[in-house]
């Protein structure tokens, strides 16, 4: 077939460029300007897809983003493949290779079709009623097992592609002073008025080229031009000034709180494949001060029995489908209507050579211009017509009617032309949370009252018609110019001919077709809902229309109701005998048409999912083959494998190491905050649970702060470095959460302390250097300090130098050894860890990773918070509430120690655990029991916080919170596991070195 | 700088910048930097000591030779002396300072300076920081504590085109790919 | 994402540069020694949460640092009042409310 239903005109071809494509594997030509829903109509293609529920054969209903039927995938090459596009929107470009949805083997023979045949059996509600059981295994056991893949299988729309997507999607912020929503004959002559007062105006349309229904405007003239003419110079008149950002294949799919709204921007295939640097969409998120919705109306769908068959069609879009795109829809038309819309299609498909066979009006009389121009051109014309039957399986072939004249008849045609009339697209002006108000005499829903600072032009607001849509337009403009602040121009006449206007329109089904069990007369094309569904909810005792949409599914799915939603909605009135403002509409939600997930990831993928924090030494022990574990942002060296040593093998080689001679850690991750002022060790001593009034500068102390309930909250090293200034650590993860809490205390309840925090965290790095050779490693480096044990002992803070700069030395220690942290200025992290390094390798050291760390700490039962804590663990639980300081009147935390549920008997105590066999390592989070095999949902005693083998000890260890744990040191419990229980024995958590000569040495 | 037998080394050191007419990345010279807090009283004479004005609100940076003083928060300002020593220049402010309480705390290490140059740069930015970059509502010299995406930033701008942003040394690997990435194919204007 | 007013930055700020900080005038006992086990649990765990107005405590926390308190109506997500922390709630009752 070769474009077979191509005619002359097209504005929106470029007809020097033909492109080919393919669509369910077959070629067609068209060219660039098509849209694949113009190509397809062109090269006679009818049938596009295959219906939800029914698996009815469906074609093309519309010109727009409101298209039900015509979804399809789209490919161009591994990973980029689009499920559900609707052919409407999908700009044609050479080599696109498109395919249908929703059938199986093919289109034109699908095994689904069954269902029509069943169709009595697939009513509203059926899934619900259908299946619920039998629950032979369990609740809902058919429903999991048997029925719902089997409805997967035989339903859904596209699938996802299965490569990763090679394109890229970014997303902006954005702002400006007037935004408009569609670039129709409203928007654009709001966006002259904006643009003209200086504002900064952003127009988008979501179609390739603005203009809306100007595009298909060939009679009407503006200000005495033809409509074309003034559209052209309107756009470059928009074009050339500074202030105005025109944003064709702009889609506005989501309106938020303050203005703030959402806009999905395509890049067009042809501009993405020669420029490589473009991405696919961009997502902009825009705050406007204010905002003109002119947002156009969208043509109401007829209901009558079979009214789904491909070659039935909106009246406008065939309109448009002839003079945007040079397409007729077919040889033979039968236009049914119920408005004066309908009657300019036929004339203008006429003129272009179409055989108008009948325009069958709904109403009782056909009056006004349009009629009367139709008659004139020699077009015949019934009313009070009634639609009893299409024709065709897989097209339209001919319809049987009633209308005056004539009586029942049965017409040939190939195509099938309707308009029930226009519905104001809403959508936008009510997810800003505006108030839609129903005009009785247009029968339609229309803003009321404005949530937002937004206004509403044209056809949206139901102000039809060319020169009225102009005014209002441009009274939008001006209005949200000055309301954005800006002095807005004179109110712009346009002085319009040719364009009458067009009036009428139905709302819901015709008498005859309710009531009728056996018609299948569609509401929902989209997803298989016909008028005996909505009655049948309504039967079924569905009031409200939010349970109508459920029970039913109308108005669901990507289309989202655009054409069912009124229609429905009317059926449903009548159904109650209610009229339809006492009935409401469902709630509009975002997006107005779907979004793909890769605008909303953005570039938010791979290596910019989230920064990846790497410390200054990072690079060092990555260039030694260090693997690495993810501890929040960070990624922290885990150990350092020296080639063919397992994990197992490098964790315990570095712990024996680090006890026996000397080892190096890279401990920058830690938490640093500088607490500063007079009120310095007043502050922290309320922060903490700890003492620091009486600290020595030159001292450190282990910190312990408190939740206000009483919990450990976070712990570290605080050193005082002088009567007014602290160096304060945190754990990796808590380092933000600890500010955020100091700050709030100090900003909101100790108002009267004269203390400033700043974060430290980043300006060192930690170099940790512990075991029997640490400080012999060390010395030859340092200058300015006596390194000797009694001079600087453990638990000391000194500043000295380093390789030439300075740092704050600490003598701490978190193996349990003699240990030092010597914080360098960041930037030098690197040479002088190197210069450790050189010095530790001459004394049999090396550098250990996490893992060995965490091993060694538990070791020492040296606790870490987010490990042997939950947030529901107190000092006493852990056995530190020695560290409390006992003399404080009050800190954070404190008045909660004495809450009956702390203070309770029974609470969970940290102990340790042996397991009998020393070769079995416990599993961390495991429960541990009295008895070995416990009763059904008998509560455990506590649970495995930590396991470890242990190099030192040559077995394996575990910490544990067991309820009265220290009165059971001594006794076996079990851990029960899916292989059966293990026996362990209780302990003192600490095991290693229990009285700490080695870290005072 | 201190008088150091080992080099300066910077979490960009590997990377390869942008250097684009319409867009470029340039880490900004070292510098000593600090973060001072305090009331009325220290501000005043924090100003002196430094030799550029602390701003007593949010709006424009203060500027004077190569030191600025950015307004953070209303008792705090982050202070950057570029080529200065930071042991000599904080033992200077503290000296002016003994009679007003305050906090002054070196972290020239704690970030670094990152400058955002190109007629995208504004947009680049805004493709990670929600506050209106348009000259009109973020005029040059304006400075602010704001947000990258997922990193903490400070934005001063230096001109039409040209920003200095201050982030922390370890997310500055991913502020420059990010800008790098947003800045890509990014329409101008 | 709401714009946020702070006053000491003294401009309406984006929503992603501050933290929610729970209900505000909750203010924690001058001597927790002499409450009782029934009123800490109050203080600690009981919030009003209610439909219409709320005062409520935002930081500026990736702006100017700063704690403030809020009048926001929780129906139609406006702020009905800005003021800083330590003020009074200012006078604004059900009117400000659409339940
Ligand atoms: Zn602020």
């Amino acid at each position: 077939m070769t474009q077979a239903f191509r005619v002359a005109g097209g504005a929106m071809l470029d007809r020097a460029r033909p492109v080919s494509f393919t669509f369910d594997g077959v070629a067609y030509g068209g060219y660039e300007g098509d849209t694949l829903a113009s190509a397809l109509l062109a090269n006679g293609v009818r049938l596009v897809g295959r219906s939800y529920k029914y698996h009815r054969p469906r074609g093309i209903v519309s010109a727009g983003a409101e298209e039900p039927n015509a979804l399809v995938g789209v490919a161009r090459g591994p990973g980029r493949f689009t499920p559900n596009l609707r052919a409407t929107q999908v700009g044609l470009f050479d080599g696109l290779v498109a395919m249908s949805q929703n059938r199986w083997p093919s289109l034109a023979f699908d095994v689904g079709a069954v269902n029509d045949l069943a169709a009595p059996l697939i009513g509203a509600g059926f899934y619900y009623k259908t299946f619920m059981g039998p629950d032979w295994f369990g609740k809902n056991w058919a429903w999991r097992r048997v029925y719902e893949p089997a409805i997967r299988l035989a339903a859904g729309l596209g699938a996802a592609p299965s490569e990763p997507d090679p394109d890229r999607y970014v997303r902006y912020f954005d702002h400006c002073d007037v935004m408009i929503v569609g670039a129709g004959p409203a928007g654009l002559a709001a966006a002259l008025a904006a643009g003209a007062s200086g504002a900064r105006v952003v127009v988008c349309d979501e179609n390739p080229a603005p203009g809306g229904s100007l595009l298909a405007e060939t009679h009407a003239q503006i200000a005495g031009e033809r409509a074309w003419v003034w559209l052209a110079e309107a756009l470059a008149a928009l074009r050339t000034r500074p202030n105005v950002r025109l944003m064709p294949r702009t889609q506005v799919f989501g309106y938020y709180a303050q203005n703030f709204v959402a806009l999905c921007e395509g890049v067009s295939e042809p501009e993405l494949i020669a420029d490589p640097d473009l991405p696919r969409e961009r997502l902009w998120q825009m705050r406007a001060r204010e905002v003109v919705l002119a947002t156009g109306a969208i043509e109401r769908p007829l209901v009558f029995a079979d009214n789904d068959r491909p070659g039935v069609m909106l009246a406008d879009a065939a309109r448009r489908y002839l003079h945007q795109y040079g397409v007729k829809v077919g040889e033979r038309a039968v236009v049914v209507t119920a408005h004066d819309g309908a009657y300019r299609a036929a004339i203008d498909l006429k003129e272009a050579g179409v055989k108008v066979e009948l325009i069958a009006d709904l109403r009782d009389e056909a009056s006004g211009p349009w009629p009367g121009t139709a008659r004139a051109a020699g077009i015949r014309v019934a009313t009070k017509a009634a639609m009893h039957e299409v024709r065709g399986r897989r097209r339209v072939e001919a319809v049987r009617l009633a209308a005056h004249p004539g009586g029942m008849r049965t017409i040939s045609c190939d195509a099938l032309l309707m308009s029930g009339g226009w519905t104001p697209s809403v959508h936008l002006f009510s997810q800003s949370r505006g108030k839609l108000v129903f005009d009785e005499a247009l029968q339609v829903f229309k803003p009321g009252a404005s949530a937002q600072r937004e206004r509403s032009a044209g056809a949206c607001n139901a102000t039809f018609g060319l020169a009225k849509a102009l005014a209002e337009g441009d009274a939008a403009g001006r209005a949200a110019a000055s309301a954005a602040g800006f002095a807005a121009p004179d109110a712009r006449p346009y002085a319009v001919d040719g364009a009458p206007q067009a009036d009428g329109g139905m709302l819901g089904a015709p008498l005859h077709i309710l009531g009728d069990r056996h018609a299948k007369a569609f509401v929902d094309f989209q997803n298989d809902v016909c008028v005996k569904d909505v009655e049948l909810a309504v039967q079924e005792g569905m009031r409200s229309i939010e349970h109508v949409k459920r029970y039913t599914t109308t108005g669901m799915a990507t289309d989202q109701g655009k054409l069912s939603n009124m229609n429905a909605l009317a059926i449903a009135a009548v159904a109650q005998e209610k009229t339809i403002p006492e009935v409401g509409l469902t709630t509009f939600r975002p997006p107005y048409t779907p979004v793909t997930f890769g605008a909303f990831a953005g570039p938010a993928r791979g290596d910019l999912f989230d920064p990846i924090r790497r410390t200054p030494i990072h690079d060092w022990a990555a260039e030694r083959g260090a693997a690495f574990e993810d501890v929040g942002l960070w990624k922290r060296a885990w150990y350092f494998p020296k080639p063919a040593e397992s994990m197992h093998e490098a964790v315990a080689r570095e712990c024996r190491t680090t006890r026996a001679a000397v080892g190096l850690f890279d401990a920058t991750t830690l938490g640093k905050i500088e607490v500063v002022g007079p009120d310095a060790a007043a502050f922290l001593e309320r922060m903490y649970a700890n003492a620091f009034m009486k600290l020595e500068p030159g001292r450190c102390r282990y910190g312990l702060m408190l939740s206000e309930a009483g919990f450990l909250m976070d712990d570290g090293v605080i050193a005082r470095l002088a009567p007014d200034r602290f160096h304060v650590t945190t754990t990796t993860g808590g380092a933000p959460r600890v500010l955020a809490h100091m700050e709030d205390y100090l900003q909101t309840e100790f108002t009267d302390l004269k203390v400033w925090l700043t974060s430290t965290s980043e300006q060192w790095a930690v170099i940790a250097v512990q075991g029997p050779k640490a400080r012999e490693t060390i010395a030859p480096l340092m200058e300015g300090i006596d390194l000797a044990n009694a001079a600087f002992p453990h638990m000391s803070v000194r500043d000295a130098r380093v390789c030439g700069v300075p740092t704050r030395l600490m003598r701490v220690s978190f193996t349990g050894e003699l240990g030092y942290e010597i914080n360098v200025p960041a930037g030098f992290g690197r040479p002088v860890w190197e210069a450790v390094w050189r010095e530790l390798e001459k004394r049999g050291g090396c550098a250990y990773g996490t893992e060995a760390m965490h091993v060694m700490r538990a070791e020492k039962g040296y606790v870490i918070v987010g490990q042997e804590t939950d947030g529901t663990v107190t000092l006493a639980d852990l056995g530190l509430d020695w560290a409390i300081g006992k003399t404080k009147k009050d800190f954070v935390g404190k008045r909660s120690l004495s809450r009956p549920d702390i203070i309770a008997e029974n609470r969970k105590q940290l102990v340790g655990l042996l397991t009998e066999n020393p070769n079995v390592v416990l599993e961390e989070g495991a429960q541990v029991t009295e008895g070995a095999t416990p009763p059904l949902a008998a509560p455990a005693l506590g649970h495995v916080t930590s396991s470890y083998r242990s190099e030192t000890l040559g077995r394996s260890i575990a910490l544990a919170l067991v309820a009265t744990g220290r009165s059971r040191f001594g006794e076996m419990l079990h851990v029960p596991m899916p292989k059966g229980p293990i026996r362990v024995s209780v302990t003192s958590p600490i095991f290693y070195d229990k009285l700490g000569t080695r870290l005072n040495a | 700088m201190p008088d150091a037998a080992v080099a300066l080394r910077s979490p960009l050191e590997r990377l390869a910048l942008p250097a684009g007419d319409r867009f470029a990345l340039a880490e900004t010279p070292p510098a000593a930097r600090f973060v001072f807090r305090g009331g009325e009283a220290a501000r005043a004479a924090c100003s002196a000591a430094f030799g550029a004005e602390l701003p007593a609100r949010l709006g424009l940076g203060g500027e004077r030779e190569r030191r600025a003083a950015l307004w953070l928060g209303p008792d705090e300002w982050l202070l950057i002396a570029e080529g200065a020593d930071s042991a000599s220049l904080g033992a200077e402010i503290e000296a002016a300072l003994v009679s007003a309480p305050h906090s002054l705390v070196d972290v020239s290490h704690r970030q670094i300076g990152l400058l955002v140059s190109g007629p995208v740069a504004a947009r680049a930015l805004s493709a990670g920081c929600p506050l209106d970059l348009h000259l009109s509502a973020f005029p040059v010299g304006m400075a602010t504590r704001t947000i990258f995406d997922k990193a903490e930033i400070a934005l001063w701008r230096r001109g039409a085109t040209a920003f200095h942003v201050e982030v922390w040394r370890s997310f500055a690997p991913y502020l420059v790919a990010a800008l790098a990435e947003a800045a890509r194919g990014a329409p101008e204007g | 994402m709401l714009l946020i007013p702070c006053p000491y930055c003294g401009m309406e700020r984006p929503e992603l540069e501050f933290r929610n900080g729970g209900e505000a005038h909750i203010s924690r006992p001058l001597d927790p020694s002499a409450v009782s086990d029934a009123d800490w649990a109050e203080y600690l765990y009981f919030r009003s949460n209610p439909k219409g107005v709320m005062a409520e405590r935002w930081r500026h926390v990736s702006g100017c640092g700063r704690f403030f308190n809020v009048l926001r109506d929780t129906v139609s997500d406006k702020f009905l009042a800005v003021y800083r922390a330590g003020e009074p709630r200012p006078p604004i009752g059900a009117e400000g409310s659409s339940a």
